[in-house]
C-alpha cells in the first residue's frame, strides 16, 4: 500500500513555500526554469503549481518525454514490423495512439488487424513470447535511464530461457546528452531566444545514473541543476533551491531528491545495462534531429535479441506534419499555444503532434489540465477551501522552506 | 421399458456442458436452454407467459425508457459479474431520470463453448439482482455466435419505469450557483476489474460498488423534488460526466479536490498504474446538482441511506461560457479536468 505520497502534496506547506519564493526571488528580473522531464510537466499542471509561483518565475517545458521525443519514422519501423513481418509487437500504452507516416497509428493498424498488445512491463512481453512459441514477438522498448534496466534484465531472461523468439526493437535515449544539445543549441546559446536559467533534473532517470552526469554543464554552461522529485512539494522547493543560485551566481548540481537519487546513482543498474547495451553512434530525436551518443543499442554479444538485426529494419526519415510546432516546443522555444494546430486540428483524441498525445506532454498538460488560463473567463477566482492563511509574519517565513530532512526518511513509490 | 414423456428427456448438462450452435436456433434446445435456465432462474409470471413480449398494464403518467449493453472484461470480479452488473446498469439508468424502475429486458449474445455452469452462475447473480432491485426481467431473447466471433457472453438490458409527478430531472438544467454532490467514493468499480485483469492482477481488498441506486434516489426525490441533474458516473468516471452536464446545460463548474472522497486504497493503485481516480469508472455511484439551498438537506438524506452513507457535497456549477469544469487542487492550485481522451480502461462494462 502506498504512503508518504499525500505528505508531498500538503496544502500548507506549499503556501508556505509559495510564500518563501515570493520573499527570495528577485521581482526585477525573470526566472525561467526549464523542467527537462514530462513527469515535473505533469506534476506542474496536475496539481497547479503555477498558480503558486510569483509572475516572473516560469517553467520551461523541455523534451523529457520520451513518447514526444520519439522520431515518426521508428513508428513507422514498428508498424512495418508488424505489417511485413507478422510479429506480436508489445508496447507500453502511451505509443499506441502516436501518429505515424500516412495518418497510421499502432492503435490504427491495431483495428486493421495487426497484432499489438499493450503491456504493462517487460515481463508481460516475455510471458507472451512464452505462450506464443511460433509467433516472433517483439517489445518495443523506449523511454530514458529509467525504463533501461528493466529492457536489459528482460534481454538475460531471454537468453536464460533460452527464448528464441523474442526480441527487442531498442529506443533508450539518454537525457544528458539531450540537455547539453539544448543548451549547446543556437536558439540558447547565441540567439539567446530562448533564455534558460535553470534546470530542473530529473528524479527517476537521476535515480539510475545519479545526479554526477550533470556537473559537466552545470560548469560548462553555467546554469544550476536541481534534481527534483516528482511530487508538486519537490518541484516547489527545487525551484527556491534555484533561485537561490541564480540570485547568488552559482551554477551547482544540486539534489533536492535525496530520498532517492545518489551522486553515484544505481551502480548495479547502471553495471546491467553496461553489460547488455552500448552507446549509438547517432539516434534522431524529434525535435533536437541527429544527436550524437544519445541513444542505446543492443550489444553484438546480444545480437539475437536485436529487433533490427533480426529482421529488416529500414532507417526512415518521415517529416513531421506541417504546421506542427513540436519541435520547437521540446526545445522550449515555444509555447503549446503558439501552435496554429493547438486546439483546432490538434486535440488529445485527434493527436497531430507526439507532445498532445503523452500526458507527459507539454500541448497535452497545457490543453487537458491549463487551457482555462488562456480564456478570458479569470472571473472564476480560486477559492480556498479548508485552507489556513498564509502566515505573514516574516520570522515564520524566513524558515518556511522544507528542510531535507523534512523531505528525507520517506519513500518515493511512483 | 416405459417411455420417458417429459419435454426433455435428458436433462441440460448445467455441470461441464457448453453452449452450442443449437440453443440459439429456435428448435428443442433453446427451449430447454431457456426452460432450464432462464425461467428457472428468472421466474415470475410475465416472463412465463412465453410470449415473444410481456404485456403488462402501465400506471399514468410518465414513462422512462433506457438501454445498455454489458461486455465487461473479466465476466466475473471482486463485488459482482456481468449478470448483477446488467441489472444495475439500467435500472440505474431508469432511476436517474428520479423514475421508479418497474421491469426489465434481456438480451444475451453467447459464443459458441461459452460454459454452461458459467452461464447459469451469471443467471442466478441476475436474478438475485432483479430480486433484491424489486424489478423482474420479464421477456428476453437469446442468440449465439461462433467460436472466436464473441467473447464468452454479452448481455444488453432494456428497462422501464414511471416518473412521479413534478419531477423533472435532466442533464440540462444544471444553473449556475447549484451545488454538486457524490453519492460515495470514486473510483472503486474501475479499480476492482483493473485488479482481476489478466496481465495485470494485483491484490487489493476493493470490491466493485456495483448496486441498483433506485431506492437512495427514491429517498432523495421524495425529500426533494425539485433535483436538477442525477447521473451515474460510469464510464470516464466523475470527471466525463461532469463535463457531458456541464455541455448540456451550458454552464461551467468548480471542484473542490480535499472533498472528493476516493478510498485510500483506490488512489494508493491509482498512484501505481498512472490512473486518476476522477476518470476512473463507478457502478454504484451517483452525481447529484440541485439548488444551493436543497444541497444540505439532500446530503442528509443520502447519508442516512446505505448507499450514501459517504456522500459528500463536492463543488459548485458556475458560469462560464467555455464549460470547463475546473477543480481547485488540494496542493492549492487549479486546473481543468477536462472529458476523458481515448480509452483510460477498455470494457470496464
Amino acid at each position: 500500500m502506498i504512503k508518504y505520497v499525500d505528505e508531498f502534496r500538503r496544502h500548507d506547506l506549499a503556501q508556505k513555500l509559495s510564500a518563501a519564493i515570493k520573499k527570495e526571488s528577485d521581482p526585477q528580473r525573470q526566472y525561467n526554469l526549464m523542467e527537462f522531464c514530462g513527469g515535473h510537466t505533469h506534476a506542474i499542471f496536475r496539481y497547479g503549481v503555477q498558480d503558486l509561483m510569483p509572475e516572473n518565475v516560469k517553467f520551461v517545458h523541455g523534451p523529457g518525454c520520451p513518447v514526444c521525443v520519439l522520431p515518426i519514422g521508428r513508428i513507422d519501423n514498428a508498424i512495418q514490423l508488424t505489417q511485413q513481418h507478422d510479429v506480436i509487437l508489445c508496447t507500453y500504452g502511451d505509443l499506441m495512439r502516436v501518429p505515424a507516416s500516412g495518418r497510421k497509428s499502432l492503435l490504427k493498424v491495431k483495428a486493421e488487424g495487426s497484432d499489438v498488445r499493450m503491456v504493462y512491463s517487460t515481463q508481460d512481453a516475455l510471458k507472451i513470447a512464452r505462450e506464443n512459441p511460433a509467433k516472433e514477438v517483439v517489445f518495443f522498448a523506449i523511454g530514458f535511464e529509467t525504463t533501461t534496466p528493466p529492457t536489459a534484465v528482460a534481454i538475460k531472461q531471454a537468453q536464460k530461457e533460452g527464448l528464441k523468439n523474442f526480441s527487442v526493437f531498442c529506443n533508450h535515449v539518454l537525457t544528458p546528452a539531450a540537455i547539453q544539445n539544448i543548451l549547446e543549441s543556437p536558439e540558447v546559446r547565441e540567439m539567446s531566444s530562448v533564455v534558460i536559467d535553470g534546470f530542473f533534473g530529473p528524479s527517476h532517470v537521476s535515480s539510475i545514473i545519479g545526479s554526477q552526469p550533470y556537473e559537466f554543464f552545470a560548469e560548462e554552461f553555467q546554469k544550476p541543476v536541481v534534481i527534483a522529485g516528482f511530487e508538486p512539494l519537490d518541484v516547489m522547493q527545487s525551484a527556491l533551491m534555484l533561485i537561490r543560485q541564480i540570485n547568488n551566481g552559482q551554477h551547482e548540481v544540486e539534489n533536492e531528491y535525496t530520498r532517492v537519487v545518489s551522486r553515484e546513482g544505481n551502480q548495479k543498474a547502471q553495471a546491467l545495462v553496461a553489460e547488455v547495451m552500448e552507446l549509438r553512434r547517432n539516434f534522431e530525436w524529434r525535435g533536437l534531429g541527429m544527436v550524437p551518443y544519445s541513444a542505446l543499442q543492443i550489444k553484438q554479444s546480444y545480437a539475437d535479441f536485436d529487433a533490427e538485426k533480426r529482421f529488416d529494419v529500414p532507417q526512415i526519415h518521415a517529416s513531421d506534419i506541417k504546421g506542427c510546432e513540436c519541435p520547437r516546443i521540446l526545445r522550449g522555444v515555444k509555447k503549446p499555444t503558439d501552435c496554429k494546430l493547438f486546439g483546432t486540428v490538434c486535440t488529445p483524441e485527434n493527436p497531430m503532434g507526439s507532445c498532445m498525445v503523452s500526458s507527459e506532454g507539454a500541448c497535452a498538460a497545457y490543453w487537458s489540465y491549463g487551457r482555462f488560463r488562456q480564456t478570458n473567463n479569470s472571473s472564476v477566482e480560486a477559492k480556498p477551501v479548508k485552507s489556513e492563511p498564509v502566515k505573514s509574519d516574516p520570522e515564520e517565513m524566513t524558515s518556511a522552506e522544507l528542510t531535507h530532512d523534512e523531505l528525507k526518511g520517506t519513500t518515493s513509490c511512483q | 421399458m416405459p417411455i420417458n414423456m417429459k419435454r426433455f428427456p435428458v436433462r441440460l448438462n448445467l455441470r461441464d456442458g457448453t453452449v452450442d450452435m443449437t440453443h440459439g436456433s429456435g428448435g428443442h434446445a433453446m427451449a430447454q436452454l431457456i426452460e432450464e435456465l432462464f425461467f428457472k432462474h428468472l421466474d415470475n409470471d410475465l416472463l412465463r407467459q412465453a410470449n415473444d413480449q410481456a404485456a403488462f398494464d402501465v400506471p399514468a403518467g410518465r414513462m422512462v425508457m433506457s438501454t445498455d449493453g454489458h461486455v465487461i472484461s473479466p465476466l466475473f470480479f471482486p463485488g459482482g459479474d456481468i449478470g448483477s452488473l446488467s441489472v444495475h446498469g439500467t435500472v440505474n439508468d431508469v432511476a436517474m431520470s428520479g423514475a421508479k424502475p418497474l421491469y426489465l429486458s434481456a438480451g444475451f449474445i453467447l459464443e459458441e463453448g461459452f460454459s454452461l455452469s458459467e452461464l447459469e452462475r451469471i443467471v442466478i447473480s441476475m436474478s438475485e439482482a432483479a430480486e433484491k432491485a424489486g424489478v423482474p426481467v420479464v421477456t428476453g431473447d437469446t442468440k449465439v455466435v461462433e467460436k472466436g466471433k464473441g467473447d464468452g457472453i454479452f448481455i444488453t438490458t432494456t428497462g422501464v419505469g414511471v416518473v412521479p409527478d413534478g419531477v423533472n430531472i435532466s442533464g440540462n438544467r444544471a444553473e449556475p450557483g447549484d451545488t454538486i454532490l457524490v453519492s460515495g467514493t470514486m473510483g472503486d468499480h474501475g479499480v476492482a476489474i483493473m485488479s482481476s485483469r489478466e496481465n495485470l492482477e494485483f491484490e487489493t481488498t476493493i470490491q466493485s460498488d456495483s448496486a441498483a441506486l433506485h431506492t437512495l434516489i427514491a429517498d432523495m426525490v421524495a425529500a426533494v423534488p425539485d433535483i436538477h441533474c442525477l447521473r451515474d458516473p460510469t464510464r470516464g468516471g466523475l470527471a466525463t460526466t461532469l463535463n457531458e452536464l456541464a455541455q448540456q446545460s451550458d454552464v461551467g463548474m468548480k471542484l473542490y479536490e480535499t472533498m472528493i472522497p476516493v478510498n485510500s486504497a483506490v488512489s494508493a493503485a491509482c498512484e501505481l498504474l498512472g490512473l486518476d481516480p476522477l476518470y476512473v469508472a463507478n457502478e454504484g455511484k451517483l452525481i447529484c446538482i440541485c439548488k444551493q439551498q436543497d444541497s444540505e438537506k439532500l446530503l442528509k438524506i443520502m447519508q442516512a441511506h446505505p448507499l450514501g452513507k459517504d456522500a459528500a457535497i463536492v463543488g459548485e456549477v458556475i458560469e462560464d461560457d467555455n464549460g470547463f469544469v475546473q477543480m481547485e487542487t488540494s496542493f492549492g492550485g487549479s486546473r481543468v479536468v477536462d472529458w476523458l481522451a481515448g480509452e483510460q480502461l477498455p470494457r470496464i462494462c
